[in-house]
């Protein structure tokens, strides 16, 4: 895929962000986590999590199976609680509130984070409708509305040109890293702020893998990324910053560069030079 | 691995390969059991009522004589109770199944619940028509109108309808679901958008599959007291009626008295089946028309 032959667009529709966060022009921090535990009935998943995730830029998170990554990228828009016996405590402010708190609706905060999972859950439905799925719940019925938003999400997430034929064609009939990049595109519909990736590239193949880490670097213009990877080479090619995990605990959080070439733990080093996980 | 070989060639070979055709003719002569009797029943019922099975049978009146015994007002009773039985049980049936599967907390009050609706679905008919007698016909006293009678086979057949519901729910991946609710969808606009139109197809199969049972009973109707007198046909759900399985019921217990009764009721259980059959071509063309593949 060619990014460049394609149209750069404003994937959002409004600007709804800029007014919010003009303190701080610099480092904008869109997630303050602070002191953040969490267990799965009695299993301490998550323990003493401090991490700032700043604005617009690509946050990877990284770590061997079972250190709380995927738990944490859930619990950003509280997809964590689907989980029965979930508990937390601490705090994680988003725009100035604690999304943890239980007035804070969850309805209102997955509407400003979008999420991609690892495995492409499209809808058994035609590719329109799975974009525009996300609109209509949110109570946007008028065609030509749902048309436009359509038409950008599919060009925000670079793939209008080879769907824009088959609009009403199932989804399922597409392959995986397509299906992968329609709901990112579904996700892009909701004109969120925050775009959080739970391992994206998995189930793909490499070709796909680097389709999906150009339209990365492409979003970053417009949202922060959330990304967890199982795949350290990923976290180094498209990351700002990157937190390691290990055990539940966040081990370090510095900038990328840093963490792949001088990192300060030695279990860091051990793991990103492939001695565990 | 001479070993090996020598066991290859010899004949526990022979012996591992007749032990699989000796079981493969078990497994098939128990579905046979179940086919022969099948034929044998249908062979029996269409050569004792085929003959007496034509237009003035179908739309005819009661009457003491054979010869002009019509079946029309069991047809329009069982008919009256299924426009009751249809929505009691999908609307009460698809709820309770949708709370238990995707609102109630899973706990141990949601698996208590869930194990005594398998239960109920194990209970006698007979005792389902006891509970409607008590509740329907004395307390609200209805009677042994359609209302009751029709309530009485809802209650009958809705843990059969609840169970496979909730199996059809069960099966909508949970990815789905997740998805919708990662987008801010509510529970319920998860549920209506994404879980139920992929979740109708096997709810509609075992919906017709809970009402064939429905219009088949006889037990909890002879409890009611439903007759199979000179009756008027039932125009709503206040009237008294009568029912298919009734009418073969009272006409088989009569054969006694009068030879020809037993013909009329292999007639009327051949217009039973029929129904039934009906019904179940419905179900199969459903599931497969409108199953989705995810």
């Amino acid at each position: 895929m060619s990014l460049s032959s394609e149209n750069k667009m404003n994937v959002k529709l409004n600007n709804k962000d800029m007014a919010v966060n003009n303190i701080n022009s610099e480092h904008r921090v869109v997630y303050d986590t602070k002191d953040l535990n969490l267990w799965y009935s009695d299993t301490h998943a998550l323990k003493d999590i401090n991490l700032e995730i700043n604005e617009k830029e690509v946050t990877a998170i990284i770590g061997p199976s079972g250190c709380g990554k995927s738990t944490y990228i859930k619990t950003l828009n509280r997809m964590v609680e689907l989980v029965p016996g979930v508990r937390t405590t601490g705090t994680i402010t988003y725009k100035n509130k604690n999304i943890l708190d239980k007035s804070f609706k969850v309805e209102d905060l997955r509407t400003q984070v979008g999420m991609v999972f690892q495995k492409a859950n499209p809808f058994p439905k035609s590719i329109y409708e799975n974009i525009a799925y996300g609109p209509k719940i949110h109570g946007i019925r008028n065609k030509k509305v749902l048309d436009e938003i359509v038409e950008k999400s599919l060009r925000g997430a670079y793939i209008w040109d080879e769907l824009k034929d088959r609009l009403n064609e199932n989804a399922y009939g597409l392959s995986g890293g397509q299906q992968q990049r329609l709901c990112i595109a579904r996700c892009l519909a909701i004109q969120p702020d925050v775009i959080l990736m739970d391992e994206p590239t998995s189930a793909l193949d490499p070709k796909s893998t680097l389709k999906i880490e150009e339209l990365v670097q492409e979003l970053k213009k417009e949202f922060s990324i959330i990304i967890v990877t199982h795949n350290m080479q990923q976290a180094a090619r498209i990351s700002d910053k990157t937190a390691f995990f290990l055990n539940g605990e966040v081990v370090e959080f510095d900038d990328t560069n840093t963490i792949f070439t001088n990192p300060n733990d030695s279990r860091t080093e051990d793991y990103i030079s492939g001695r565990f996980g | 691995m001479d070993k090996l070989e020598s066991i290859k060639s010899s004949s526990k070979m022979n012996a591992r390969i007749r032990k699989n055709s000796i079981w493969k003719s078990i497994f098939f002569l128990s579905t046979l059991v179940g086919l022969v009797v099948l034929a044998i029943l249908i062979v029996r019922v269409l050569g004792q009522g085929l003959a007496w099975l034509d237009w003035d049978f179908l739309t005819g009146r009661l009457s003491t004589s054979a010869e002009r015994a019509g079946i029309m007002g069991a047809i329009l009773g069982t008919v009256w109770v299924m426009i009751v039985v249809i929505p009691v049980t999908l609307i009460v049936g698809v709820g309770t199944a949708i709370y238990l599967e995707l609102y109630a907390k899973k706990g141990k009050f949601q698996s208590f619940i869930a194990t005594n609706i398998s239960n109920l679905a194990g209970v006698p008919s007979i005792v389902y028509g006891l509970l409607g007698l008590t509740v329907f016909s004395r307390l609200m006293g209805l009677g042994n109108a359609v209302l009751a009678g029709g309530l009485t086979l809802a209650l009958l057949v809705l843990p059969i309808l609840i169970v496979s519901a909730q199996e059809a729910l069960r099966a909508v991946p949970g990815y789905l679901s997740e998805a919708s609710l990662a987008m801010g969808a509510t529970k319920w606009q998860t549920i209506r958008r994404v879980v139920l139109p992929a979740a109708i197809p096997s709810i509609l199969t075992g919906s017709i599959l809970a009402l064939s049972r429905a219009i088949g009973e006889t037990a909890p109707l002879t409890v009611l007291g439903i007759p199979a007198l000179l009756i008027p046909f039932p125009n709503g759900l206040f009237d008294t009626f009568t029912a298919l399985p009734m009418q073969i019921y009272y006409w088989t217990l009569d054969s006694s008295l009068v030879a020809e009764y037993a013909n009329l009721a292999a007639a009327t259980i051949i217009v039973l089946l029929l129904l039934l059959f009906i019904l179940n071509s419905v179900a199969i063309f459903i599931r497969n028309k409108f199953q989705q593949r995810y």
